[in-house]
């Protein structure tokens, strides 16, 4: 290949688009993607931002021993909003984890063999995500001693979780998703982890991605489970990832508040939190492409596709905001009219009209392909689709509470500025991992990538073949002509 | 593998024992390098059909049509992952039920009581609202029957093998195919062995000490 490749956001049905640019080797496309780990200094970019990341999780630290210190009243959480900003925060980030386990199970299922080039990138995301997320809930119980109550443990009290709540399902639903999540990454990680240890330089290096690599040597008996463990997490992953987010829907679904009490929540959280975390992903990737070389892998067809995804989900989460206001209308009820006519109109209108406009408006740009490939345009929207998003659960959450039944206990919410600095440290603590993963960890799934390349097939090069590899890390159909002799 | 055989890989031992008995220095097999999965996928099948049991194949990444050219057979991890949800369904519901709905002792197993915990009238046995939690414990004990079964069956994590002492080998995670034929395989023999493996044309043939 003499000439650079670019752009593969070509549309022609008679050839297929190449995932992987400019390599036809697999030797070079280790070293590519492992001199992200191997060069002697990250760019200056990893160090400013890790500096930041660094600070931030400092502060982070701060404001929750502050919290715990003096108690919950130095948040804004007041009679009537008893749910401020912890929630707010908690929603926005278990929303963001959703794109990863996504990614990494559902397109897998749906052999959509451009995941491989950022499943391992959007996994990371998740968990860190999902890590942020967890935070909250934890200090907004404000005795944070006895946050051992919500887990089923024997005690001298006689006392055990509720289990007919919502909130002790979350427990149960965000756990099991940063459980499985993390494994399904590990899974992905350890043949790569031996590529790094097979690489590496020095003694300790050597040492550490060895032991994480757990001794594989890539036998084929191994990658013959190792192929059904994986297809077997994605299929158990797929449903857990749309449940996790249906259950934090029910934390305000299954409540009788007018304008939480609805039946679309469950769907239309999940393709909010889906919208938010290929957002997180795109914010994330556009940066890191660049700053690490890495165009031949996160090509632009991926950002392509990432961006086609965001203007789906986009356009049902505008849907559900158009069939919240219809049924509040239909069903006749009057405070559910209230409550939705209260959020476009009244005192939280400038939080409502935020988020149509970044979270309905913004993605419909995507509509257009000279936006669905220009990286700055690209990158802008999906900070807008961030900060809509986390004003989406700023509006459902504030203005159903500030002003719900009865009018004589109205208020107005103020966040405080522990509030304010406790979310930017949460910030903090998702950069500071990310940024140790990038340097520590290959960023992309090596074995994965060499997997879909053409050359990966065996009949690669035959006369007649379309130069394209069945499927990587996919369920291969069995023969009864096959010989057996290998019992497992 | 240049430093990483030597930490991972205790290549102390066996010197050591080298010179007491002169059985220990064995062979562990044979090693044959190649350069396309084309190549392995060929390979694999003519070492199938000459009957070789003890053999393995070393990949950078899963082959296509590499199971069925070495002839193996599904695994039963599906099976196990099917016990380990099935466990967590199970378990799930008899906490649940158990913890809210029920008022005895299981004093003579673990000093626990149940309690019936009647909220917002609904009944004691509230399967619908006990769904959630028999869900994602169904999911989580699924999953790690999954990594750990994996583990298990594959017989990791194992910081030393055989092929870790070869050089060569450190490519298998990068873009060379390799396939080990071992020692102890009953069809094995030094001579004959090397010369099937030198007809399939590979890059190279190494001979593994155990």
């Amino acid at each position: 290949m003499s000439t650079l490749v670019i752009d593969n956001t070509w549309d022609d049905p008679a050839k297929r688009a190449p995932l992987v640019l400019n390599h036809d080797r697999f030797d070079t496309v280790t070293a590519e993607i492992c001199r992200v780990n191997e060069e002697a200094k990250p760019p200056m970019a990893w160090y400013v931002t890790f500096g930041i990341s660094l600070a931030l999780l400092g502060l982070l630290g701060v404001m929750v021993m502050y919290l715990l210190a003096t108690g919950v009243g130095v948040w804004g959480n007041q009679h009537p909003v008893m749910w401020g900003f912890p929630i707010v925060n908690f929603v926005f980030w278990v929303g963001i984890g959703h794109a990863g386990t996504l990614i990494s199970a559902i397109l897998f299922l749906f052999r959509q063999k451009w995941r491989t080039a950022i499943n391992r990138f959007a996994e990371a995301m998740t968990i860190f995500a999902v890590m942020c997320a967890g935070i909250f809930p934890a200090i907004h119980v404000g005795r944070i001693w006895v946050i051992w109550w919500v887990f089923p443990i024997p005690n001298q009290m006689d006392m055990w979780p509720q289990f007919r709540s919502p909130l002790i399902w979350d427990v149960f639903a965000v756990s099991t998703y940063f459980t499985v999540s993390t494994l399904f990454w590990y899974v992905g990680l350890i043949p790569d982890l031996a590529t790094l240890r097979d690489r590496a330089t020095s003694k300790v290096k050597a040492i550490a991605y060895g032991l994480f690599a757990l001794g594989w040597r890539g036998s084929n008996r191994h990658w013959h489970r190792y192929e059904r463990a994986y297809l077997l997490l994605a299929a158990l992953a797929t449903p857990l990832v749309l449940s996790v987010h249906s259950v934090v829907s029910f934390d305000f679904a299954v409540s009788q508040l007018p304008g939480w009490h609805t039946t679309i929540f469950p769907p239309y959280f999940v393709a909010g939190a889906i919208f938010s975390g290929f957002a997180m992903v795109v914010t994330l990737a556009v940066p890191a492409r660049s700053l690490w070389g890495l165009k031949n892998f996160i090509t632009l067809r991926h950002l392509e596709n990432m961006n086609k995804i965001i203007l789906l989900t986009g356009t049902i989460v505008g849907y559900a905001y158009a069939m919240e206001f219809f049924i509040a209308w239909y069903s006749g009820a009057i405070y559910e009219q209230f409550a939705f006519v209260n959020r476009a109109f009244g005192q939280y209108a400038w939080a409502y009209w935020i988020m149509i406009s970044c979270n309905v408006i913004t993605p419909q740009l995507f509509w257009f392909k000279k936006a669905r490939t220009s990286i700055w345009i690209m990158f802008i929207a999906s900070l807008l689709v961030n900060v809509g998003m986390w004003f989406e659960r700023f509006v459902i959450v504030i203005t159903t509470l500030s002003q719900d039944f009865l009018p004589s206990s109205w208020g107005y919410f103020t966040p405080t500025w522990v509030d304010w600095l406790t979310f930017l440290g949460t910030f903090g603590l998702f950069g500071t991992f990310f940024m140790l993963f990038i340097r520590y960890l290959p960023v992309i799934a090596i074995a994965e990538v060499k997997g879909v390349m053409p050359q990966a097939d065996p009949h690669y090069g035959e006369e007649g073949h379309e130069h394209e590899s069945e499927h990587a890390f996919g369920f291969q159909p069995r023969r009864p002509e096959d010989k057996e002799e290998d019992q497992s | 593998m240049s430093d990483s055989s030597s930490i991972l890989g205790s290549t102390a031992a066996p010197d050591r024992e080298a010179h007491l008995t002169p059985a220990a220095n064995k062979l562990y097999g044979l090693m044959a390098e190649f350069e396309s999965p084309a190549q392995i996928v060929a390979a694999a099948e003519k070492v199938r059909d000459a009957g070789y049991r003890w053999w393995d194949c070393h990949t950078p990444f899963p082959v296509h049509g590499l199971d069925q050219a070495m002839g193996i057979r599904a695994t039963i991890l599906p099976v196990l992952v099917f016990f380990g949800g099935l466990t967590g369904t199970i378990a799930a519901l008899v906490l649940q039920i158990f913890t809210n709905a029920m008022s005895f002792d299981l004093w003579a197993i673990v000093w626990v009581r149940g309690y019936d915990y009647f909220i917002s009238g609904k009944p004691m046995n509230s399967l619908p609202a006990f769904i959630p939690v028999t869900f994602e414990l169904t999911v989580l004990l699924a999953s790690l029957t999954v990594f750990f079964g994996l583990l298990l069956l594959n017989g990791l994590p194992r910081l030393y093998h055989p092929v870790f002492k070869s050089q060569r080998f450190a490519r298998a995670s990068d873009d060379r195919f390799f396939l080990v034929i071992e020692a102890k395989d009953p069809q094995f023999s030094r001579t004959k062995t090397e010369a099937m493996l030198q007809a399939l044309k590979p890059l190279s043939i190494e001979a593994l000490d155990s």
